[in-house]
């Protein structure tokens, strides 16, 4: 903690001395605060180099953002000025009214921005794109051609391919997920019950649908993936799940485009495990036309309750962390960033096939997140074989009922 | 002394206590008993980077108003406490009249988060508490009989647990009974079963998290024992001893009796830490298996969508059942006080 204030404050001292002429504002406060992943390290570091004597950029990043940034944003001042959120917690924000729309800085500032990276709701901009992500395919080239298989393109293949890898005793458990009950496993639930082409509520509703052959086909075929995994899946999430690959443990598995790149690289790993890691577009299940997949992106907003001026120094701040110049050798193969001069690595063809694919979008609902949450709390009962898909389902949606009561989206 | 001299004396602890313990359990209580407003929602058109969709959005304006113009939200009364969620009355009924036995009734009880979490929350404080007792009590005769050159040593490796944060500790044992970690592996090499996974078993993980438990609190009953062991009384012992008892009959006859007040202390420590037991649960990644009344707190309160109310109820449930929990304990103390 005492290190990253450290190397944050000498990054500041540094910046501000390199360029003493920020962005082109005259003062204010630019707070961050943002999941920390390598792609969101650059464009704040980017961010930090508007830092003078008159302009303080500092930030906050961590893999509990989300717990803090709601409450960050509501005090008067805000703490943070910007949040940067994907399209599933920027609802939270949109739903308690602290961020602000862009239209008038984007005016005054923003006429460079691409208009596909302004994310509008309802007309005015709330947040602005950088980078896009999504979960797809990843194996194991040199297990494929050893069993004699193609890259699976549905995940009715994917099971028969883990079935010759363990009949062949090449591994007992070839495939991975990030099944840790809680948000993952959820996340895991909405991309099958997707690719199901299933809905989530009835139309123009916040009533839950989810008891339907669909939710059970997708828990089903949830559950015939687990059988090939690590006995330990509910435990496993993004993390560990690569740690299982490096290990050479596994050769198949739905991973996020973000996470690929520490597989392919020579950490951690032997040789014969990330030169032979490849990336393919997501799956079909149940055969669906829809991936099983959402597509994300992450982007930045700017807080409702501070001055005008410290919102410009934001908004400027965080144009200069997205623009075109943060992009290198080192920054090109972070992400697929949605930034002009952006050329795609090897490593990013798993999340341009899932938007070519016309994926769907994680929807941006106002409720629901807290179906999400109930998933979590709710699907590891029937992997664990105690109660029928049925029964989880119907847990599920109690659940989420009792929560969106209380939240007064349902009466 | 005098209750001018008293009051004074007093004064600031209670003020303390009054800020930072009384006033914030009001604001729970209050919290718990108003719900959100009916939010008003709106058809919006949403467009990003994906393209444009039709979907739904809080009315931001419309919502607004309800706020200002009563800012608690909508008062439920004890809804909350009573919802599926929490203390689930009616669930609980439906389960009782379908239900075949009295397993089958307590499956379906199970089922239900508050039931499920009370569940783990008891089996672990009822069978932690003795445990880091009895344990505590041995170290501490233990350390208490060693030769007093190592024994400086001794208190330091016996308090190391207690001394690492909770959290890494957990996580290091987390990676121990990992399939692949040394007591994983162990216990895979002598139960003869390569595929045992302490992990995957719902009682396995119970075991884990209560071994857990008392390896982690068990060096706070042993500094207290150890402490009370300085104070016992040198004459008795040597009576004892001269009267012919055993180690074992001077430790049931003399020791044990002179510390019942320590080991009064240390369970009512002990319940009401373990009936919050939190970290365990979310290092080990184990709310699959077991949950408990704080992990159901943070739960509520760590989605993308904050729910403050339940969170609240779940907070009230959980000072109740400390206050049912120490009840006996505290008469006991009660009776012993006015005795005297």
């Amino acid at each position: 903690m005492l290190l990253r204030k450290l190397i944050i404050a000498t990054s500041l001292a540094l910046s501000a001395n390199a360029a003493h002429a920020g962005c082109g504002v005259a003062e204010g406060r630019v707070n961050i605060v943002g999941n920390e992943f390598p792609a969101i390290h650059t464009v704040v570091k980017a961010a930090q180099t508007c830092a003078d004597e008159n302009v303080s950029v500092t930030a906050n990043l961590t893999a509990d953002h989300q717990k803090i940034n709601l409450a960050g944003l509501q005090g008067n001042p805000a703490e943070y000025t910007s949040a940067i959120i994907a399209n599933s917690s920027i609802v939270a924000l949109i739903n308690a009214d602290v961020i602000r729309p862009l239209d008038d800085l984007i005016e005054k500032y923003g006429q460079d921005i691409p208009k596909s990276n302004l994310i509008t709701v309802d007309g005015k901009v709330m947040a602005v794109a950088f980078m896009a992500n999504a979960q797809h395919l990843v194996y194991r080239k040199d297990v494929l051609e050893e069993i004699g298989v193609e890259p699976p393109r549905t995940y009715e293949e994917l099971l028969e391919a883990a079935r010759m890898i363990r009949e062949k005793g090449i591994m007992d458990n070839p495939v991975g997920g990030a099944y840790q009950s809680g948000w993952n496993l959820a996340t895991e639930f909405v991309n099958m019950y997707i690719g199901t082409g299933g809905e989530f509520y009835k139309p123009g509703t916040a009533e839950v649908s989810i008891n339907n052959d669909k939710g059970i086909a997708a828990l089903e075929m949830m559950k015939s993936l687990t059988e090939y995994m690590n006995p330990d899946f509910l435990t496993h999430d993004s993390n560990a799940t690569n740690a299982e690959v490096e290990a050479g443990n596994v050769a198949l598995m739905n991973m996020w485009g973000s996470r690929v790149g520490v597989l392919m690289d020579d950490e951690g790993a032997e040789e014969v495990v990330y030169s032979n890691v490849a990336v393919d577009g997501p799956l079909t299940v149940a055969g669906g036309t829809v991936p099983a997949t959402t597509l994300w992106w992450d982007g930045w907003t700017v807080a409702k309750n501070i001055s005008d001026e410290d919102a410009e120094a934001t908004f400027v701040a965080m144009m200069a962390g997205t623009s075109p110049d943060i992009l290198n050798d080192e920054t090109m193969a972070q992400a697929v960033w949605m930034i002009d001069g952006y050329e795609p690595a090897p490593v990013n063809k798993g999340v341009f096939a899932a938007i070519q694919a016309q994926s769907r979008p994680y929807p941006m609902l106002p409720y629901m997140g807290l179906l999400h949450t109930a998933l979590g709390d709710n699907l590891s009962d029937y992997l664990q074989g105690k109660e029928s898909a049925e029964e989880a389902l119907a847990d599920i949606e109690a659940t989420y009922t009792t929560s969106a009561r209380e939240k007064g989206f349902l009466n | 002394m005098k209750h001018k001299t008293f009051f004074w004396f007093v004064l600031p602890s209670s003020l303390a206590m009054l800020l930072f313990i009384f006033v914030p359990i009001v604001s729970v209580l209050v919290q718990s008993v108003y719900v959100d407003h009916a939010q008003v929602i709106k058809e919006v058109e949403n467009c990003g980077p994906f393209g444009c969709t039709t979907t739904t959005a809080v009315d931001q304006e419309a919502t607004q108003a309800l706020q200002q113009a009563s800012p608690l939200g909508r008062f439920a009364g004890l809804d909350t406490y009573l919802d599926r969620s929490h203390l689930a009355i009616d669930e609980v009924a439906a389960a009782w009249n379908r239900s075949t036995g009295i397993g089958d009734f307590f499956d379906k009880l199970v089922n239900l988060p508050f039931y499920k979490a009370m569940s783990f929350t008891l089996a672990y404080t009822f069978i932690v508490t003795p445990l880091v007792i009895i344990v505590g009590f041995i170290i501490a005769v233990a350390v208490n009989s060693a030769t007093r050159k190592i024994r400086g040593p001794l208190i330091f490796f016996s308090l190391l647990p207690m001394m690492v944060t909770p959290l890494v500790g957990s996580l290091i044992i987390f990676w121990m009974v990992d399939a692949r970690g040394v007591v994983g592996a162990a216990l895979q090499y002598l139960a003869g079963d390569p595929d045992l996974s302490v992990k995957a078993s719902t009682p396995l993980t119970w075991v884990m998290l209560m071994v857990y438990g008392v390896w982690h609190s068990a060096p706070f009953a042993f500094i207290v024992y150890y402490a009370g062991l300085q104070t016992v009384n040198n004459d008795t012992l040597e009576s004892a001893m001269i009267d012919g008892a055993s180690r074992w009959e001077q430790i049931r006859y003399v020791v044990i009796p002179h510390l019942l007040p320590l080991t009064t202390f240390i369970a009512l420590m002990q319940l009401m830490d373990n009936f919050r037991v939190f970290e365990p649960i979310v290092s080990f990644s184990a709310s699959a298996h077991a949950t408990s009344l704080s992990w159901a707190i943070y739960n509520d309160l760590g989605g993308e969508t904050r729910q403050l109310s339940s969170a609240a109820a779940t907070s009230v449930l959980t000072i109740l059942g400390i206050a049912i929990l120490l009840t006996p304990v505290l008469i006991r103390t009660w009776r012993d006080f006015s005795r005297k």
